[in-house]
């Protein structure tokens, strides 16, 4: 079994790492319930005796032996306190080694270039010590997540200086990214110039991004509660279940639920399910590798657009149940997707569905025949489907289903934000405050915004061969 | 005669696992009623030599432990993962019946990801040592050595990529030996995206070091999981059972029609691969039925080898919606319809009652072969008078036909395609394949695909 390493950085990156590790938690309690540190456990947890005051490691053996301390295999990066004590005083503190905490008091005020050239300079030996620590933890590691936002200083700053340390250190180690994406109306001015700056560092070193915007959250999180409130109406009895993608029922949060956590909860899924069958058995397993291997064409077209469905599940029987069907057409539709973007009207490059519970592989493969007349897929990849099955299904939920598309949908994102990067670089507000920066030059923002528009373009060309007719490529001639 | 299987991969470990299961099952079943004791004590003697160890380990005291008693596999496993092997040698045990060599085992923490480059290029070049320790060990348990059965799929990335390294490791260490590999085909629409360029590269590979290639196709099985055997949700596990029962009526002991020879590696090859660029097999066999419904049926064998013999022309995998409208032509008018399958050979495997007075001229019609066949070359014949598991008749055709060039054909078609856009190449060439590579195997394979298209 292989391990992986949860690099956090930032407010953002910690407040979905902290979702994902108080999920994992319970999903691991509710499949294993004789408390042994087995395989599933050890790819994301560490197994210590902590009554050494450096904790001894105990391997996961023949899978027998009882718990004693977990720790979360994570490293968690914040240039302000206040989020990372919160984490530590809650009850999610103890799984985290305080050696793996990197903090800094002042913040990178929104501004990437802080975070990237001078607390990345400042505290590279700090984290890679950090990394290097828990890696050596590891029997065989074999991928990184690094979770973190777009739009701010810290996340997209920092977050993308430990991506070029990873790639740096680790080469063989997959490099897969979770970045939130800033909504239309943020709050920080300058987001479009962390965001695009950042990008041309993802484009560039990570192996897969899975963007997420912060708007789709939101809807997500809006079209929940609606259906609640719905059904609240017709029996006052029925609720969503506890167990749905929104909610989290009780458990790592103290007191009152914070909005963001609901919203932060959806990502903690999507990293849930996307681990899943790297994590426990299923018929058709699908590693961490396989993922980039089967969705990733070129290089730089690794931004993957995911969706997750079902995203609630009624309580009440008597109410028309959510069928598997149509769990695989919801994964489809513009409201499930994680960013704004349908991809139902672009251009399919490749697609991987990922799914959970008791599902039989015909039943994936029906559903395939059945959708496909309604998805364009490019011409030299008509069969474009990568399938996995996982037997252990999400807490509260029969079933579940990840789909991950590397879809050219995604372009509108990108060109949104080049919109907006525009807007201000053309005037060229706020620059300075980036320039002052030692390290940090004028070229960089138009390196950036090339290779944005570079992105783009090679996503607009292969849209651009939809809908033609492609004659198969000469095939070789062999002389007889 | 012996032989050593060597499971690769995820699938292969699958179907070696099944394979050993159902050749118990046959040798122990209830095929031993229908002939006498002394036959069927034979015929377990067989079996046992050609896949199983007894021996008992030197040493060891044969009271201490019932489960030393039990045959040992003649096989070795090898996977970059734990998981499936664990699984596998779980399976064994429960059968009871017969293990597997708890040092045979080869694997790695970390798969191959779907990519064959890292199994071809990384993982196969560490493992080579160990594994040829290991199948050093197993073919010197043997007293006869007869070949080697290697069981992998084409899509992954362990069982395709690793796999055809350690084949064309084999044919060095072995230059003399016999090397089957049996391959399962992916499905159409598969469950890897770039199981096209996989098949494409290993296909190629196996080309230049294999004497012989057993071909499954995995949606022909699907079919006859789904229509004869009315399975309704399908899982991989039916699939093998399927290619295990159809590999094991193959391979379980069997005599030419003279009596003087048996069913080994190197007789079917002398029969079937005539000339090197030719060594695509694949295997039809008849009745598939489910042993409930085989009680409430009865079959003649006239009527059996007429279907199978229907199956072979019309390109037919099973015995069910077989084409009738296929019709074998002299040579002479095969220029207006060539549609049925021309054959290069085939072996015929009879086993059951009353299998030795069947007459198998419908088969050595020349008209179904190409036209520089010898005559006599042609067919030949295996009989078992011992039932195969619980059907009272079953007949097997192992062929070397133009059959596989439809699917070769279009699978070489799309990872063409896709080499054409250079999509997903720059996974390979992180692993050190070359472009060239790539088009040496697509060169490899239209030969291949012309050879046979031309017959």
């Amino acid at each position: 079994m292989t391990q992986s390493i949860v690099v956090q950085v930032g407010q953002c990156g910690n407040q979905i790492g902290c979702r994902f590790w108080d999920l994992a938690l319970r999903e691991h309690a509710s499949t294993n319930k004789s408390g042994t540190f087995d395989e599933p456990l050890s790819s994301f947890f560490r197994n210590v005796d902590a009554r050494y005051s450096e904790p001894l490691d105990i391997p996961v053996g023949r899978g027998r032996d009882k718990i004693c301390n977990l720790k979360a295999r994570a490293v968690l990066v914040d240039m302000e306190e206040g989020v990372v004590s919160e984490i530590l005083k809650g009850p999610l503190g103890d799984v985290f080694d305080h050696r793996q905490l990197i903090t800094d008091v002042s913040g990178c005020g929104n501004n990437w270039a802080v975070g990237h050239m001078m607390y990345g300079s400042m505290y590279r030996e700090q984290i890679s010590e950090a990394i290097r620590r828990t890696a050596e933890m590891c029997d065989c590691l074999q991928c990184f997540f690094t979770l973190h936002s777009m739009g701010g200083g810290t996340g997209s700053g920092v977050g993308t200086f430990i991506l070029n340390l990873l790639e740096e250190e680790y080469p063989e180690v997959y490099r897969f990214t979770t970045a939130v994406y800033p909504s239309a109306e943020d709050d920080v001015i300058t987001s479009p110039y962390n965001s695009v700056l950042a990008m041309h560092q993802l484009t560039e070193h990570a192996d897969c991004v899975l963007p997420i915007e912060n708007q789709s959250l939101v809807d997500i999180f809006n079209m929940v509660n609606q259906a609640a409130s719905k059904t609240s109406k017709i029996s006052s009895t029925s609720k969503v279940k506890g167990g749905s993608t929104v909610t989290s029922d009780t458990g790592g949060i103290k007191g009152q639920e914070k909005p963001f956590d609901k919203m932060n909860n959806i990502v903690a899924n999507l990293l849930l399910n996307l681990t899943s069958s790297s994590r426990f058995e299923g018929a058709l397993n699908v590693d961490l590798n396989e993922i980039t291997m089967n969705l990733v064409p070129f290089p730089k077209l690794h931004y993957l657009v995911s969706s997750l469905s079902p995203l609630y599940h009624l309580a009440d029987v008597s109410l028309p149940l959510r069928k598997l069907d149509q769990m695989f057409s919801d994964a489809f539709t513009k409201e499930y997707q994680l960013i704004s973007a349908d991809p139902r009207h672009s251009l399919y490059l490749a697609c991987a569905l990922m799914v959970r519970g008791n599902v039989a592989v015909s039943d994936i493969r029906r559903n395939i025949d059945r959708l496909k007349p309604s998805l364009q897929f490019i011409h030299w990849n008509q069969e474009g489907w990568k399938t996995g099955l996982c037997s252990v299904p999400p807490v509260g939920q029969p079933y579940s289903l990840l789909a991950l598309a590397n879809n050219s949908c995604i372009r509108h994102t990108f060109t949104n934000l080049r919109d907006r990067f525009h807007k201000l670089y053309k005037r060229k507000a706020h620059l300075h405050h980036y320039t002052n920066v030692d390290g940090m030059e004028a070229a960089q923002f138009s390196q950036a915004l090339e290779s944005l528009t570079g992105l783009v373009k090679e996503y607009e060309q292969l849209e651009g061969t939809m809908g033609r007719v492609h004659e198969g490529a000469p095939r070789l001639q062999v002389a007889s | 005669m012996s032989l050593v299987t060597v499971q690769l991969g995820q699938c292969g470990n699958q179907i070696g696992g099944q394979l050993f299961n159902t050749v118990v099952e046959d040798a122990y079943g209830k095929g031993g009623l229908g002939c006498t004791k002394k036959e069927n004590t034979l015929y377990q003697d067989a079996v046992l030599e050609r896949f199983f160890n007894t021996e008992e380990p030197s040493g060891e005291t044969r009271v201490s432990c019932s489960q030393q008693a039990l045959p040992t596999a003649r096989a070795v496993m090898v996977d970059m993962e734990p998981k499936v092997i664990q699984q596998t040698i779980q399976e064994s045990k429960k059968s009871g019946k017969w293990r597997y060599c708890e040092k045979a085992q080869f694997c790695q923490k970390r798969g191959s990801g779907n990519n064959w480059a890292h199994g071809y290029g990384h993982h196969g070049p560490k493992a080579r040592d160990a594994v040829m320790d290991i199948v050093q060990r197993e073919v010197e348990k043997c007293d006869r050595f007869g070949g080697f059965l290697s069981l992998m799929s084409l899509a992954g990335g362990t069982g395709s990529g690793v796999g055809a390294y350690l084949t064309e490791c084999l044919r060095e260490e072995y230059p003399h030996s016999f090397l089957v590999n049996q391959i399962v085909w992916p499905y159409g629409t598969g469950e890897v995206i770039v199981q096209n360029f996989n098949a494409a590269l290993t296909l190629s590979h196996l080309y230049q070091s294999a004497d012989a290639i057993i071909v499954f196709e995995n949606d022909n099985l699907h079919k006859i999981c789904s229509q004869l055997l009315s399975i309704k949700n399908i899982s991989f596990q039916d699939i093998n059972s399927v290619i295990s029962q159809e590999l094991a009526s193959v391979l379980q002991p069997a005599a030419s029609g003279d009596c003087s020879r048996t069913n080994s590696p190197g007789e079917l090859l002398e029969r079937l691969v005539p000339d090197p660029q030719y060594k695509l097999l694949n295997v039809r066999t008849i009745p598939h039925t489910s042993e409930r419904a085989l009680a409430f049926s009865s079959f003649t064998w006239p009527g059996l080898l007429k279907h199978l013999r229907q199956m072979l022309i019309a390109n037919a995998g099973m015995e069910e919606g077989v084409d009738w409208q296929v019709k074998v032509h002299s040579r002479d008018r095969r220029l207006s319809s060539a549609d049925f399958i021309s054959s290069l050979a085939n072996v015929l495997f009879l086993r059951g009652k009353h299998c030795e007075s069947t007459d198998i001229s419908p088969f050595s019609d020349p008209r179904l072969y190409s036209s520089w066949v010898p005559r006599d070359a042609a067919c030949s014949v295996f009989r078992q008078q011992r039932p195969f598991h619980h059907y009272e008749k079953y007949a097997s055709l192992l062929s070397n036909s133009q059959a596989p060039v439809g699917p070769l054909d279009s699978l070489v078609g799309k990872a063409w395609n896709m080499f054409a856009s250079r999509a997903y190449v720059h996974q390979y060439l992180k692993y050190g394949i070359a472009e060239e590579d790539f088009l040496d195997s697509f060169a490899t394979l239209e030969q291949v695909i012309s050879n046979y298209s031309n017959l």
